[in-house]
């Protein structure tokens, strides 16, 4: 009896290690979070409960704009990665032959340097004499005063480029873990390319794209240094008020309360998108 | 069912891939309804050959047709033909209805119709009622009767099934071989099997095509192959064979005399030799011997060699004699156990191995035509 307990119990005890972690490292600190962002007081006087939801209220109302911008972003971005990286990972997938991995490589390879570094990179591209638009201005093809930086083109270039491998990577393995004799198979029964495409790469390809599109669109959402670095005050985004709340001006209540609802409006827009794709097709 | 119509014809069908040549050559018609199958080694281009029918490759040179019309440059899709795949490639995401039920739609069969024929082809290989399934439920013999279901629920003029069966464990393999063909007698549809086991083609084909390094070694039926095999590989391909080296030492009309590299001189029919002169290999097959240990004694055939039982085994309904002759050619002898023969031969002992000269073959010597 006292065995097959302990049998019973053994795949709970495994994954002690793993609750532990996220309850200590995750469970408590959201907690801690939530009940903060109920708070009032200044750093000085400290910060007490009492239940003030306003700090819910009255900073969406303030910062409704960034809240809306940034997902929008965090949209354009993740439709952009999936529409550039799609036809590279499908090529490397079904042509790459024997040199796949050294494709995929190449392509990640720029990602080995610094986020920071890569961005500052950006900016000097971007910059308003710099090696690209400087040149374009000397021969007249663009008006001198034509900027990129400090716009949320920039922002939006600059995001894509750095959340590409986020959406590359799931969409590899899901391409590449496809059996290209399916292909055979469709063409064998009336399939054009294209339809053949629709019908059987595509759906096969979407848990790699529902992957991709929340390894971006999350992190893409709240990032705060790419809007900081190529950005201006016109494309203040949601990740740069909460930093600028929490680290500037101390305002711990009012920063968690805006996490929250940013939290809150990611898993709406990601339970929307499982639905749409069907949930199906995402376990299998 | 067979008619005299051709459903496929390969005129000198060539493909190579870089710098090999997969299929040399192949000249092949195939009638309305026949059951066809390819039988050769791994490697040997039977894929390959199916594929250019298919429409999956195209040949390097030489022209394929499917009935009258030359279907050079087609691709698979438009194509009057279904495959059976090798590893069924049936698509993971689809039930098993929506798997089967994939051609119709793509070729706009209106509802009722492809709903009618859906059912029925369920019906037709045993799956009846298993549409909502999904395919990752489904056990791989049920998988190969979904992928056939797939392709024939088309009514396709050929259907190409590529070792359709190599799959599956050897009792569900034999049920599966008797289902197949009395699926291809109830559809009449004709059928290209590629196999490399030879009982396999031998029980299920009308005809059979040996295939080696590329090209056809002879094209036939089961039983006129397996009695006078045209080749040293066809003999040992299909079944088991002795051969042995000899001279042609010349013969009146109907029978040539050849002297063995053992020292007997043995008769075989004129029109069963490869060659009126040179060195050929002398064929029988093991059940058309027979053993006497009295070596004196020349009571069947008048074609003989002596020679040495190395091994005996007993297998039930037959006994296996492995012997050895003078010059050390292995010979082995299939025994029927009648119930009422003697007493086994045992290892070690003399014996005189006869047989009828009508069941003697005789193959190119070289061994090089491979
Ligand atoms: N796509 C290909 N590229 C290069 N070589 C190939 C290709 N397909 C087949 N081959 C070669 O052609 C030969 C015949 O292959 P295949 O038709 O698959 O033989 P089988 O089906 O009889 O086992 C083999 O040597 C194989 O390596
Ligand atoms: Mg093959």
């Amino acid at each position: 009896m006292a065995t097959e307990g302990r049998k019973k119990l053994a795949p709970y005890l495994l994954t002690l290690p793993g609750v532990a972690f996220l309850v200590v490292f995750f469970a408590i600190p959201m907690a801690t979070v939530f009940s903060v962002s109920f708070q009032e007081g200044s750093l000085s006087k400290g910060f007490t409960f009492t239940g003030h939801y306003q700090n819910y209220t009255e900073t969406l109302a303030r910062y409704d704009t960034q809240l809306i911008r940034s997902l929008l972003v965090g949209l354009i971005v993740t439709i952009l990665t999936l529409v550039i990286s799609y036809p590279m990972m499908y090529w490397i997938a079904f042509r790459g032959g024997r040199r796949k991995n050294i494709y995929l490589l190449l392509i990640l390879l720029p990602f080995f340097t610094p986020f920071l570094i890569r961005t500052l990179m950006w900016k000097t591209i971007f910059a308003d004499e710099g090696i690209l638009l400087g040149a374009l201005k000397d021969i007249g093809l663009l008006p001198e005063s034509y900027q990129v930086l400090a716009t949320a083109t920039a922002v939006v270039a600059g995001m894509t480029y750095n959340f590409l491998p986020f959406m590359a990577l799931p969409l590899y393995v899901s391409l590449e873990k496809m059996d290209p004799r399916l292909l055979d198979a469709a063409a064998d029964l009336y399939s054009s390319r294209r339809q053949a495409f629709l019908k059987v790469t595509l759906p096969l390809s979407l848990p790699g794209v529902f992957a991709g599109s929340l390894l971006t669109f999350i992190p893409a959402v709240g990032d705060p240094i790419d809007p900081e670095l190529l950005g201006g005050v016109n494309t203040t985004m949601i990740g740069q008020v909460v930093q600028r709340e929490m680290l500037t001006n101390n305002a711990y209540p009012r920063g968690s309360a805006i996490s929250f609802m940013l939290m809150a409006a990611i898993l709406i827009g990601v339970f929307l998108y499982a639905r749409a794709l069907g949930t199906e097709e995402m376990t299998g | 069912m067979m008619s005299n119509m051709s459903a496929v014809r390969l005129e000198g069908i060539t493909k190579a891939f870089k710098d090999i040549v997969a299929v040399d050559n192949i000249d092949l018609e195939v009638k309305e309804g026949e059951f066809l199958s390819f039988l050769g080694p791994s490697g040997c281009g039977k894929t390959t050959t199916l594929r250019m029918i298919g429409g999956f490759e195209q040949p390097t040179s030489g022209k394929i047709f499917l009935g009258a019309d030359n279907v050079d440059g087609l691709p698979a899709y438009k194509r009057n033909v279904n495959t059976v795949f090798q590893s069924y490639a049936l698509f993971p995401h689809l039930t098993v209805a929506e798997n089967v039920a994939y051609g119709l739609k793509r070729k706009k069969v209106a509802r009722d119709e492809a709903k009618k024929r859906l059912e029925e082809i369920l019906e037709l290989v045993d799956l009846p009622g298993y549409g909502d399934r999904r395919i990752t439920q489904m056990s791989g013999g049920q998988q190969q009767r979904v992928a056939l279901a797939r392709a024939l629920v088309n009514r396709p003029g050929v259907l190409l099934l590529d070792e359709p069966l190599g799959a599956l464990d050897l009792k569900l393999r034999k049920q599966m071989q008797l289902e197949l063909k009395r699926i291809q007698h109830e559809v009449g549809i004709t059928f290209i099997y590629v196999t490399h086991d030879q009982e396999e083609a031998m029980t299920m084909s009308d005809r059979i095509a040996v295939m080696n390094a590329g090209h056809f070694e002879q094209i036939g039926a089961p039983q006129d192959m397996y009695e006078l095999p045209a080749t040293e590989f066809v003999a040992s391909f299909l079944g088991a064979s002795n051969l042995l080296d000899g001279e042609v030492e010349g013969g009146d009309g109907n029978m040539a005399r050849v002297k063995l590299a053992v020292g007997t001189t043995v008769s075989v029919p004129t029109d069963r030799m490869p060659a009126e002169r040179g060195s050929v290999r002398v064929g029988v097959r093991p059940e058309k011997l027979h053993i006497s240990s009295d070596v004196s004694a020349n009571g069947h055939g008048s074609n003989s060699v002596d020679a040495q039982v190395m091994v005996s085994t007993y297998i039930g309904v037959s006994t296996s004699y492995e012997c050895r002759t003078t010059d050390g050619s292995k010979i082995v002898v299939y025994v029927q156990n009648l119930g009422n023969a003697a007493q086994p031969i045992g290892a070690g002992a003399s014996v005189r191995l006869s047989w009828d000269p009508e069941h003697t073959f005789a193959v190119g010597a070289n061994g090089g035509d491979k």
